[in-house]
């Protein structure tokens, strides 16, 4: 039975999977018609006809997974690390009998590289669906506070 | 102490036949002389047409150092303007684009100004009078760029007075423009999405050598591109269908021969383009009804002749770079010596499916985000040419591939697609322009 503390659990957990580079455990949590996306506009409705910094599937989060150890990966030498510190994430939805759970996370995120460190603010909404007896990512959505300011290379996950 | 200021020889100094000095990326100087002479002679990109849709309607830009703003005037005409108040020289615009109805206002002391520019009122005006006022050029209002011309809805603009006309410095380049309109059964362009902004910390010109640089793909894109490929390959199952996301990726892959062969042009004043008989572009499937509607609106021959232009990528010297087959322009914009902004414009094709304005964004998204790995393989390499080039071992910059000796100058001629000829073009004109009004001030000091 999915509970908004399995919600919670499973936003912290995704987040500790980032931070500790299990690239392979975090695809694990994306339902395969799962769908990453960065807007690049306030309020975005249509990632499609609209404008985004990401919108990916999951054979592109694999080929962004498979690429990051490749060994001409130059710009992943040295390595970058990420950091997410979370906010309890916001359950804005966990309807059983429909199958709906959603939840909105305001966090910081930093990415660091060499002596290069950035910062990124914003919110993740998940859409998350049942399978099995585990939810898995039907939706990661992540709305940075500046979605239009110049950015230099982000090349870990939010 | 300065070492190239007024001194077009040592300018001119700096590119030799097929090899260019490292101060033209690492010198803060010659930036500012960039900013100063390059610039300023040459026809730079403001904006498009369609962001200034009604009266009325603005947006702000910058040509080298120079902030400016164009406007959509009450009678349909469009104004260039340095963006700064004729009063104490505050910015009349601050935001990229927006509208501002029938006059601008300063935020300052209220003077107002029509969307022509001209001086429309200001506060207490009587104490004006008897001050001569009118015969200062702050009377005259905003201060005019003189030299704009719209091509087909791209507006470019010159800031010194004298120069090279539009017609003399694009010439026959514009086919790549006039070839991205033309894959719009009308004939039209829109801008609808906000350009993707990515900043590079290396030099400008590194970012516009790049787009005719064809010996690089299959070696830096080797971890983008190539793992694109490989992961398709291994996950396809029986799939015969190609998704849009590898149809994208996987030609940045193709081999030495698929360059040489696909060939690049040369014009005069430093454009040219790669791709000219065949280009990356080249085999993206059809998007359904796109093909009906070209031919209903051309004619079976001419929508074919449109179609058929494929080239890659097109640099429009000094700072563009035009994608015609993907509707895609990219300004590099010079911040300093090592700063480059890069934004990546995205047009809509008026009147065609929405599948193409789909694949234009994701194209976009892809090759020119922040977020894209490709983008990661180049800003990685022009990042460690920065650094690498502060090395004193050697002072120059080798762009010998396929050179001859004698080579003509400003010229039109197509050659094999893996030679560095376009950027011996680019620094051939590069030179001419930082170099133009420099003679006349040297002049002028003695
Ligand atoms: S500075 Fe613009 S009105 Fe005074
Ligand atoms: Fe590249």
């Amino acid at each position: 039975m999915i509970s908004e503390k399995t919600i919670t659990d499973f936003i912290y957990r995704e987040a500790e999977l980032l931070d500790t580079m299990q690239w392979q455990a975090w695809l694990d949590l994306f339902h395969p018609e799962g769908r990453y996306w960065i807007p690049l506009e306030w309020q975005q409705q249509d990632p499609v006809l609209q404008p985004s910094l990401m919108y990916e599937d999951l054979l592109l989060l694999k080929v962004r997974v498979e690429r990051l150890a490749g060994e001409r990966t130059f710009s992943q030498k040295p390595k970058s690390r990420c950091h997410h510190l979370l906010q309890a994430p916001q359950i804005v939805a966990c309807d059983t009998t429909a199958g709906i759970f959603k939840a909105r996370t305001s966090y910081i995120y930093t990415e660091t590289r060499g002596d290069m460190l950035e910062r990124y603010s914003g919110w993740a909404s998940h859409d998350l669906v049942e399978v099995g007896d585990a939810l898995k990512i039907k939706l990661k959505r992540v709305d940075l506070v500046n979605f239009d300011a110049p950015f230099g290379n982000i090349q870990l996950f939010m | 102490m300065t070492k190239y200021g007024r001194n077009a020889h040592a300018i001119a100094a700096l590119v030799r036949e097929a090899e260019v000095h490292r101060d033209v990326y690492v010198d803060p100087e010659i930036f500012e002389l960039e900013m100063e002479h390059l610039f300023p002679n040459s026809w730079v990109y403001v904006g498009h047409a369609s962001q200034l849709s009604k009266p009325g309607d603005f947006i702000t830009a910058n040509i080298g150092r120079q902030p400016v703003l164009a406007s959509r005037h009450s009678d349909g005409s469009i104004h260039v303007f340095y963006n700064r108040c004729p009063h104490k020289g505050v910015k009349i615009a601050s935001e990229p684009c927006g509208s501002t109805g029938k006059f601008f206002r300063c935020p300052y002391h209220a003077w107002s100004f029509k969307t022509d520019g001209s001086l429309l009122a200001i506060p207490l005006k009587k104490g004006y009078e008897g001050t001569g006022f009118g015969d200062t050029q702050a009377s005259e209002g905003l201060s005019k760029v003189r030299n704009v011309v719209i091509y087909r809805d791209f507006i470019f603009a010159r800031l010194n007075d004298d120069g090279v006309s539009f017609e003399d410095y694009f010439g026959e380049s514009l086919s790549t423009i006039d070839n991205m309109v033309d894959r719009s059964p009308e004939g039209k362009l829109a801008v609808e999405a906000t350009p993707i902004r990515y900043m590079h910390t290396c030099n400008w010109k590194m970012l516009v050598e790049n787009q005719t640089d064809t010996c690089h793909p299959m070696v830096a894109h080797e971890s983008s591109a190539g793992t694109a490929v490989r992961v398709w390959k291994r996950e396809q199952g029986d799939s015969t269908e190609v998704p849009m996301a590898v149809q994208l990726y996987g030609p940045f892959m193709s081999p030495y021969e698929f360059y040489e062969q696909s060939g690049i042009r040369i014009w005069p004043n430093g454009h040219g383009h790669t791709g000219v008989a065949n280009s990356i572009h080249s085999n993206y499937q059809d998007i359904p009804g796109y093909l009906h509607q070209m031919v209903a609106a051309y004619g079976e021959t001419r929508a074919h002749e449109i179609l058929g232009e494929i080239r890659h990528n097109t640099v429009y010297f000094p700072n563009i770079m035009v994608k015609g087959a993907v509707q895609i322009l990219r300004n590099f914009v010079p911040i300093a010596v090592d700063k480059t902004l890069v934004e990546s414009w995205v047009y809509r094709l008026v009147g065609a499916p929405d599948k193409l304005y789909e694949r234009a964004l994701m194209y976009n998204r892809f090759i020119n985000a922040p977020t894209s790995i490709v983008g990661h393989d180049d800003l990685e390499m022009y990042e460690r040419a920065q650094e690498g080039l502060k090395s004193n071992g050697n002072h120059w910059v080798n762009l010998r591939r396929l050179y001859e000796s004698h080579e003509e100058q400003d010229v039109t001629a197509v050659i094999n697609g893996t030679s560095e000829r376009q950027m011996r073009n680019q620094f051939y004109a590069w030179a001419k322009f930082m170099t133009m009004d420099m003679d006349k001030r040297v002049e002028a000091a003695e």
